[in-house]
């Protein structure tokens, strides 16, 4: 599903990441570890972009999205992503955060799609092969009723549809951080990268955080997650990749990784954290 | 201060009974009128030119974009508005061949040089916002515009309301020279008054009051404003 191809990021003169190569495969839950600086977030974050790789390529479903030609924002949506610090849009209440991007997207879509209708029906009046039209078969209110039926949907699953329409400052970080899992679900995505989305927690809201992931896994969705929570990415992990300086130093079954780590910076790096 | 009674008397006489305060009200009308447009204007000029600063480099148009509004700011920031007013009027429009009454003149300078000052109050507005946010609209695919203007903007515009309400508050004051354009404010009001009544010492202390108690009703519509923009802040 995504083919990374010795990826580099450099800031300046500071190499960040050196070289990854890697394939996440449909289904899998990757996690990658490895001690601060080692490039872990900065490898999450070249995967839907939001940090524009040096050189290398990222192919996401047969596209180099690392090209800077493409158009990103398409891709990005089948993309979900998860921050430390939830990001939450401070200025909308929680339901309109998990309508925002569906609906905007959709209303942009319908108008690229009536705009294109236009000029074929002008363009069909002056040829004799008549050119199909785009089928519209929505509306502005459609897409926002659908938005908010699904939103509502994701809201109820975890728990929080009382919380619609309250704005994020009077939430827990718990809650904040789960939202913002849902608000990435809204749309729908292929993958979900989870950037540390429990190191900004009070330590009794990790618990339930890591179980709507654990749910997601479940689910048979594919995840790509940086974390410091060893027994997580033990027990949801297909994979584990240990990243130092950036690169992979060694990837694995968690089982295998965790007793029987073969690099030195590995077995130096468990033995500090478990 | 007998003296002060008769010429409170004089005041009265034209501004009441011949009808000086018509010119008065129209004074007022179009203060306002400059005050508020020119600040809209100036909004969206500064809205403008503050994304185009914020805007990453990298591509061409970019920089050649943030090159006007560079210019554009020390242009409007370089010299005083009664200069920008008289060579807007006097020597801009007639080369360029436009006819436009004095008071469309002012209403376009002061929005064009309000704007060069929004811009700046604006970017560090922008600039306060948490850059998490913009980062979490173009994760879910939003593209920069979009974010900008439904994420950042509106969050930037909170924060920069009181700074914004001051340059309101100086722009309703700034609007006093518009008379050397020939645009009807309050100034050309009381001194119609007050050149009528050969007598000076009460209409411009009517229109000192006049000008302190507009600012304060700006003043409290701001607080208004800003409380009422609060509701998704903990600081209520």
């Amino acid at each position: 599903m995504i083919d990374v191809i010795d990826l580099k990021k450099n800031y300046g003169n500071l190499e960040v990441l050196k070289g990854i190569t890697t394939t996440i495969n449909k289904g899998e839950k990757i996690v990658i570890i490895g001690p601060s600086g080692s490039g872990k977030s900065t490898f999450l974050r070249c995967l839907n972009c939001m940090e524009d790789p040096t050189s290398g390529a990222v192919i996401f479903d047969g596209v180099n999205i690392a090209d800077m030609k493409v158009d990103i924002n398409v891709h990005r949506r089948r993309m979900g992503m998860v921050f430390q610090q939830f990001n939450l849009f401070n200025n909308k209440t929680v339901i309109e955060n998990i309508m925002l991007a569906p609906v905007s997207v959709g209303i942009q879509e319908l108008r690229r799609a009536k705009i294109k209708n236009f000029f074929t029906r002008a363009r069909n009046v002056f040829t004799p092969n008549k050119k199909v039209l785009i089928p519209v078969n929505t509306s502005k209110a459609k897409i926002k009723a659908e938005a908010k039926e699904n939103a509502l949907r994701l809201l109820k699953r975890i728990g929080l549809e009382d919380k619609a329409n309250v704005y994020p400052s009077t939430l827990s970080g718990g809650q904040k951080q789960r939202i913002a899992i849902i608000r990435a679900l809204a749309m729908n995505p292929k993958v979900m990268l989870f950037d540390e989305p429990t190191s900004a927690l009070d330590p009794e809201m990790v618990g339930e955080v890591l179980d709507l992931i654990r749910q997601l896994a479940d689910e048979g969705m594919t995840m790509v997650i940086v974390t410091h929570e060893m027994g997580f990415a033990k027990e949801v992990a297909t994979r584990v990749l240990f990243m130092d300086e950036g690169r992979i130093l060694e990837e694995n079954t968690p089982a295998e990784i965790f007793s029987n780590p073969q690099n030195p910076r590995t077995k130096e790096f468990l033995s500090k954290v478990l | 201060m007998g003296n002060f009674d008769k010429k409170v008397e004089k005041f009265w006489e034209i501004f009441y009974e011949h009808n000086g305060y018509t010119k008065v009200l129209t004074g007022l009308e179009n203060t306002l009128y400059i005050a508020i447009v020119g600040l809209a204007i100036g909004i969206i000029i500064g809205t403008l030119i503050a994304i185009v600063k914020v805007l990453p480099k990298y591509k061409r148009i970019a920089r050649i974009l943030d090159g006007i509004c560079t210019f554009y700011v020390a242009l409007f920031r370089g010299t005083p508005v009664v200069v920008q007013l008289l060579v807007a009027y006097y020597v801009a429009l007639p080369l360029l061949g436009i006819n436009m009454p004095a008071l469309n003149v002012c209403v376009l300078v002061f929005g064009l040089n309000s704007g060069a000052y929004v811009s700046e109050i604006m970017r560090s507005g922008i600039l306060s916002v948490d850059p998490g946010q913009m980062e979490a609209g173009r994760a879910v695919g939003l593209s920069y515009g979009v974010t900008m203007m439904k994420i950042v903007v509106p969050q930037a515009i909170k924060n920069i309301l009181p700074t914004l309400g001051n340059e309101f508050i100086a722009l309703i004051k700034e609007t006093s020279v518009v008379s050397f354009v020939g645009a009807a404010d309050l100034y050309v009001a009381f001194n119609y008054i007050g050149s009528n009544s050969y007598e000076f010492m009460v209409p411009y202390l009517v229109m000192a009051m006049i000008y302190i108690v507009l600012v304060a009703i700006a003043a409290l519509l701001i607080r208004v404003m800003e409380r009422s923009l609060r509701k998704s802040d903990r600081r209520n």
